[in-house]
C-alpha cells in the first residue's frame, strides 16, 4: 500500500509535483506522462530517494521522511540505465553485493544468487564481466540484484526504454509473474496493458486515473 | 579481455579454492624467494614451478600469456640493457625474476574473484577503523573504480562516434566536455543507485 497525501515537490525554483493525492493498494500500477511531467520524481518518492517539500508519502505503513532506510529495505528500485546500477565487476558478484548487509553464510549467498540468476535467465553468465552483457541482459542483472532481496514493493522507472522488443517483452512477462506490488513508470504502453490502474501525470498533477484503456486514451489525447 | 575487469577465469582448481588471503601471502613469499634466487639454474627451476602452478590452475595457455603479454617489450628491453651492463647471465636472472613475479601476480588475479580479493583487503584494513577509515568504503570505492572503467570507456567511444557523425575529427574540447558531463551524470546515477540498494545507512 502506497499513499500520497497532498504531496508537493519543489526542486530549485521549479514545482515538479503540485498536490498529488492518491492511495494505491493495487498490485500493478502504471504511471505515464510527457517528459518532465514529474514521473521520475513520483517514483523516487516511493522509496525516499526524493522527499516531499510538503505533504507526506506513506509506504508499508511508514512515513518516507522518517523511515527512509527501513523503507528502502522493503522497496526495490529499478532505474532506466542498467550501467548505473551495476556496481560489481562480474554478474554473480553484483547480485551477491545486494546481500552483503544480511551477513548470510557464504553457501546461502551462493544459493540465493544462483537461484535468482536462473530465474531471470542469466545462469550461464554468473562469472562473466558485467560489461560483456547486452543492454537487455544488463537490465535483467539489475533486476536480479533487486529481486534477490525479495522486496515487498518494486518501483521501475522506464525499465524498458533502452531495451529491444524481445527484452522488453521478457521484462513484461517477468512482471506478470512477480508476487510483489509493482509501480512502473513507462512510455512502453503495451507493458502497462493488464495493469490494475494507470495514472497520467501532466505538469506535476494527476490528470487521469483509471484502467489502462481509459488512462492511455486520455494520455494520447493530451499528447496530440 | 584486458586489465582488471576480465581477468578472473572461472574454475574449480585447488588454486581457485584457496582463500584469497593465502594466495596473496603466498605471492609475497614467492616474490621474496625470487629475489633471493641468484643462479640461472635456480630461476629456471622457479620458472618450471610457475608453469606447474599454471597447469594446476587449468586456465589455459591464452590466459597465461595474457598475464605476461603486457610486459613483453619491457622484458626484452630489460634483458638487452642488462646484457650490456652485467652480461648475459645476470640479464637472464633479472629478466626472469621480473617476468616470473608478474606471472605469479597474474595467476592470483586469474584464480581469484574481485569480490574475494576485496573482502580480504577489507579484513586487512579492519585495524584502520581506529583511525577513522571505513574498510567497507575503501573496498566499495575500489570495486566502483574497477566497474567504471568499461562504463567510461564505452562512454568515450560513444562521444567520439557522435563527434565523427557530425564531421568533427579532432577536437579536444568537443571530446572532453561531453565526456566529463557524461562521467558526472554517471557518478550521480551511481550514487542514487547505491542509495536505492540501501548503502547509505
Ligand atoms: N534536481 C533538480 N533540480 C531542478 N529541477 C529538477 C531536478 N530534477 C528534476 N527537475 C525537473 O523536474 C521536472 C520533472 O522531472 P522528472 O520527475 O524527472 O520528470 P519525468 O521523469 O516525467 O521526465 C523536469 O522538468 C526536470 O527538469
Ligand atoms: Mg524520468
Amino acid at each position: 500500500m502506497i499513499e500520497f497525501a497532498d504531496v508537493h515537490v519543489r526542486l530549485g525554483s521549479r514545482d515538479v509535483l503540485r498536490g498529488i493525492t492518491a492511495c494505491l493498494p493495487e498490485r500493478r500500477v502504471g504511471v505515464v506522462g510527457a517528459n518532465g511531467s514529474g514521473k521520475s520524481t513520483l517514483a523516487r518518492l516511493i522509496n525516499g530517494l526524493a522527499l516531499p517539500t510538503s505533504g507526506s508519502v506513506t509506504v508499508l505503513g511508514l512515513d518516507t521522511r522518517r523511515h527512509a532506510a527501513k523503507i528502502r529495505r522493503g522497496v526495490g528500485f529499478l532505474f532506466t540505465d542498467p550501467d548505473a546500477q551495476i556496481v560489481m565487476p562480474t554478474v554473480a558478484e553484483d547480485v551477491a553485493f545486494s546481500l552483503r548487509r544480511k551477513r548470510l553464510p557464504r553457501e546461502e549467498v551462493e544459493r540465493r544468487v544462483a537461484e535468482v540468476l536462473a530465474r531471470y535467465g542469466l545462469a550461464g553468465h554468473a562469472d562473466h564481466p558485467a560489461h560483456h552483457l547486452s543492454g537487455g541482459q544488463k537490465q535483467l542483472l539489475a533486476l536480479c540484484s533487486v529481486m534477490v532481496l525479495e522486496p515487498d514493493v518494486l518501483v521501475m522507472d522506464e525499465p524498458t526504454t533502452l531495451l529491444d522488443l524481445r527484452h522488453s517483452r521478457q521484462v513484461a512477462d517477468l512482471l506478470r509473474e512477480m508476487p510483489q506490488q509493482v509501480v512502473v513508470v513507462s512510455h512502453d504502453l503495451p507493458l502497462l496493458a493488464g495493469f490494475d490502474r494507470v495514472l497520467v501525470l501532466d505538469e506535476g498533477r494527476v490528470v487521469a486515473d483509471g484502467t489502462p484503456d481509459e488512462a492511455i486514451a486520455h494520455y494520447r489525447k493530451i499528447m496530440s | 579481455m584486458t586489465g582488471l575487469t576480465g581477468a578472473y577465469v572461472p574454475g574449480t582448481s585447488p588454486l581457485h579454492r584457496l582463500p584469497a588471503g593465502a594466495k596473496l601471502g603466498g605471492l609475497a613469499a614467492a616474490c621474496t624467494v625470487l629475489v633471493l634466487l641468484g643462479s640461472p639454474a635456480a630461476l629456471a627451476g622457479a620458472a618450471a614451478a610457475v608453469a606447474g602452478l599454471y597447469a594446476l590452475a587449468r586456465v589455459g595457455v591464452a590466459a597465461a600469456w595474457a598475464q605476461v603479454r603486457p610486459v613483453r617489450w619491457f622484458a626484452v628491453a630489460l634483458f638487452a640493457l642488462q646484457w650490456f651492463t652485467v652480461g648475459v647471465e645476470g640479464a637472464a636472472v633479472t629478466t626472469l625474476r621480473v617476468v616470473l613475479a608478474v606471472a605469479l601476480a597474474g595467476l592470483v588475479t586469474i584464480t581469484t574473484r574481485t569480490s574475494d580479493m576485496l573482502a580480504t583487503l577489507e579484513r586487512c584494513l579492519a585495524p584502520a577503523r581506529f583511525v577513522g577509515l571505513d574498510p567497507f568504503r575503501v573496498s566499495l570505492l575500489l570495486s566502483l573504480t574497477i566497474r567504471s572503467v568499461p562504463v567510461l570507456t564505452g562512454l568515450a567511444a560513444r562521444v567520439r562516434e557522435a563527434q565523427r557523425a557530425r564531421g568533427v575529427e579532432r577536437s579536444l574540447r568537443a571530446f572532453a566536455v561531453p565526456l566529463v558531463v557524461g562521467a558526472l551524470r554517471h557518478a550521480d546515477a551511481l550514487g542514487e543507485a547505491l542509495s536505492a540498494r540501501g548503502l547509505d545507512d
